[in-house]
């Protein structure tokens, strides 16, 4: 038998949308295997949003079932959600979602403080994780004091000091520059070259073909899944 | 996924030190509500006790004799008679002392005439009483000797002077010894009175007292203004009270014409009056922190809204409902003990104040309102977040995360 890091089984799910119900999701099935680097691409509207968040345990499917490390997370409590997402789940998003008020180093200790780690142990992490992304000497800058791809990076490091086992991208260069989101790319995959299994989602081609399995969606289903011999890696 | 105590507060710190306006207007507010009940019921305390001391300073068990009953206020049918209530005599004084429960007895005549000597006159109260009048009072003497123990009957002619008249009379010469004319006659000064000041009802300073007996005649009265009694002690109040008024009644052909006053009983009236006037004043202040709590409600409440995407930060991190519900209550409760801190420390300044202000006014906040408020506004800040913190605690990551 395969063990998958993800696998997902005919998941779907639906909003309602004053008297209607839109489906945002269906009959979505899919394995992603550990150390994968997997992009999902499609036009706005089309799930691949929708999709992350569930992979996230942000969301919950309206139908289906989802397995992370051939666990059943469908039916986990919220609180069980937040453990998971905590331990095993990073997430890069597009707008960074920094706190203003935090500088970079405190910034990238916030899942280490949620996840109630010793606070010597959490400064060393932290410092690695600076210090892996060459932001050491920004671990006391504010993030209006850093330019958007350094934001991007202390939001890696944030995403990668609790050691997850998958990282989730949302459009993870939509706010930069083309040379800052090459970088952040570049980072990224050095990231997934350590075994990391890395979801990026985005509608730009250039940045979605960089990835080995590639993934296109339009309303909501899968309508190509392809493995590239030519990609990135 | 437990959070430290320590981290929790100091994420708190920073989300306060992050909107500072917000803080500031927060904080004012709980100072504002803390250190009006704290200087509102130092106020009070601060009458009560002013209160209880100038009772106290009218001496330790006392009983003070009035002539006439206090409720036959009106037509009884002795007015109807034509008769008036009894005078108290000098022989009503001195009845009241066969009795183990009374240790002093001192009678008052009151009046005023022109003091004069060494060609220097003024007016002033002459108080006719007894040598038990000093340890009635618990009043001290300056100079000399107080008023000689001899019987209520003999009219001495000697007087003791308080310090105003002494100033004013004898200015820097030595009075005790002198002879100062009152009225009429002349007295020989045997005393001065210490520096007690003013207690309710007499200006020690400004004083001549004399003996009862030649007070009667100066003002040409046999009848007395009041009876002090002392009872021996706390528990012989009450049958020194009984004593009296039986003694005097049976004198006065068995009609009860005299009111007693416990000095313990008007004390506890005014007490009940003045506590319940604190607890009152402080009540309305305590208005005031509730009012902060509903103004940290809305303040919180726009606050989860302004943070909304940080809480869905938070949550896509790993937080869990019930961290993110401590956060920020522990943000609240920073808030509402730091401006409790504000507020005691201005309601003592306040308090301070009023006491440089007023003296005689011992305007301390009582243990209770200090205690109370504290936990109030504590109570008040942490109840009135629990709404915006359960508001935060349930935001859907998804939609949270997509608030800018």
């Amino acid at each position: 038998m395969i063990l998958h890091m993800i696998r997902l089984e005919q998941i779907g799910r639906d909003f309602r949308v004053g008297d209607q119900t839109v489906h945002a999701l269906n009959d979505i099935s899919l394995q992603i295997d550990a150390g994968e680097y997997v992009s999902i691409m499609g036009p706005s509207g089309s799930g691949k949003s929708t999709l992350l968040n569930l992979l996230g345990l942000l969301d919950r499917a309206s139908s289906g079932r989802y397995f992370l490390n051939e666990r059943d997370v469908t039916g986990l409590s919220d609180e069980e959600q937040a453990h998971t997402r905590n331990s095993q789940i990073g997430f890069v998003f597009q707008a960074f979602h920094l706190v203003s008020r935090l500088n970079a180093a405190e910034n990238v200790e916030l899942p280490l403080l949620l996840a109630g780690v010793a606070v010597e142990e959490r400064r060393a992490r932290v410092a690695r994780a600076l210090e892996a992304l060459e932001l050491a000497d920004r671990a006391h800058h504010k993030p209006d004091q850093l330019s958007g791809g350094q934001r991007q990076r202390v939001a890696i490091a944030r995403a990668t000091v609790t050691e997850p086992s998958v990282l989730l991208a949302d459009e993870p260069t939509g706010n930069l520059d083309q040379h800052s989101g090459l970088a952040v790319i570049d980072t990224l995959e050095a990231l997934n070259a350590r075994h990391i299994t890395l979801i990026v989602v985005t509608h730009d081609a250039a940045i979605g073909r960089r990835a080995r399995r590639q993934i296109k969606m339009v309303d909501g289903r899968i309508t190509a899944d392809q493995t590239s011999q030519h990609a990135s890696a | 996924m437990p959070l430290h105590s320590g981290d929790v507060s100091l994420f708190a710190w920073h989300a306060l030190k992050g909107y500072p306006t917000r803080t500031l207007l927060m904080l004012i507010a709980m100072a504002i509500g803390v250190a009006a009940v704290v200087v509102l019921t130092a106020l009070g305390e601060g009458a009560r006790r002013y209160v209880s001391a100038e009772f106290a300073s009218l001496g330790t068990n006392l009983l003070i004799v009035i002539p006439g009953r206090s409720e036959t206020a009106g037509i009884n049918p002795s007015t109807m008679m034509g008769e008036t209530p009894r005078d108290l005599t000098l022989d009503d004084a001195g009845s009241l002392m066969r009795s183990f429960s009374v240790r002093r007895m001192a009678p008052i005549t009151v009046g005023s005439a022109n003091v004069i000597a060494q060609g220097r006159q003024r007016e002033a109260v002459i108080l006719g009483s007894s040598h038990q009048l000093l340890a009635i009072r618990h009043w001290q003497l300056a100079q000399g000797q107080f008023l000689p123990r001899t019987d209520l009957e003999l009219a001495t002619p000697v007087c003791v002077i308080g310090s105003k008249i002494r100033n004013e009379i004898f200015a820097a010469r030595r009075a005790v010894g002198e002879w100062l004319r009152i009225g009429d006659r002349r007295f020989r000064v045997i005393g001065v009175m210490g520096s007690e000041g003013r207690s309710i009802g007499v200006d020690v300073h400004d004083t001549v007292i004399i003996p009862v007996a030649s007070a009667q005649q100066l003002f040409n009265q046999s009848s007395l203004f009041r009876i002090l009694v002392e009872a021996k002690s706390r528990s012989a109040i009450r049958p020194a009270k009984q004593f009296v008024i039986d003694t005097l009644r049976e004198r006065h052909q068995g009609e009860e014409d005299v009111t007693v006053i416990t000095q313990d009983g008007v004390l506890a009236t005014f007490d009940r009056i003045l506590k319940a006037l604190t607890i009152a004043v402080g009540g309305i202040a305590a208005i005031s922190l509730g009012v902060a709590g509903i103004l940290i409600m809305n303040v919180m409440l726009v606050a989860v809204s302004q943070r909304t995407a940080e809480i869905g930060l938070l949550k896509a991190l790993g937080a869990t409902r019930q961290q993110i519900l401590v956060l920020f209550l522990i943000e609240a409760l920073l808030l509402s003990t730091l401006g409790a801190a504000l507020g005691l420390a201005a309601g003592q300044l306040g308090s301070l104040a009023i006491r440089y202000a007023f003296p005689l006014l011992p305007a301390y906040a009582p243990a209770w309102s200090v205690s109370l408020s504290i936990v109030v506004a504590l109570a008040t800040g942490v109840l009135f977040s629990l709404l915006p913190a359960r508001r935060a605690a349930r935001l859907d990551p998804v939609l949270a995360l997509s608030r800018r």
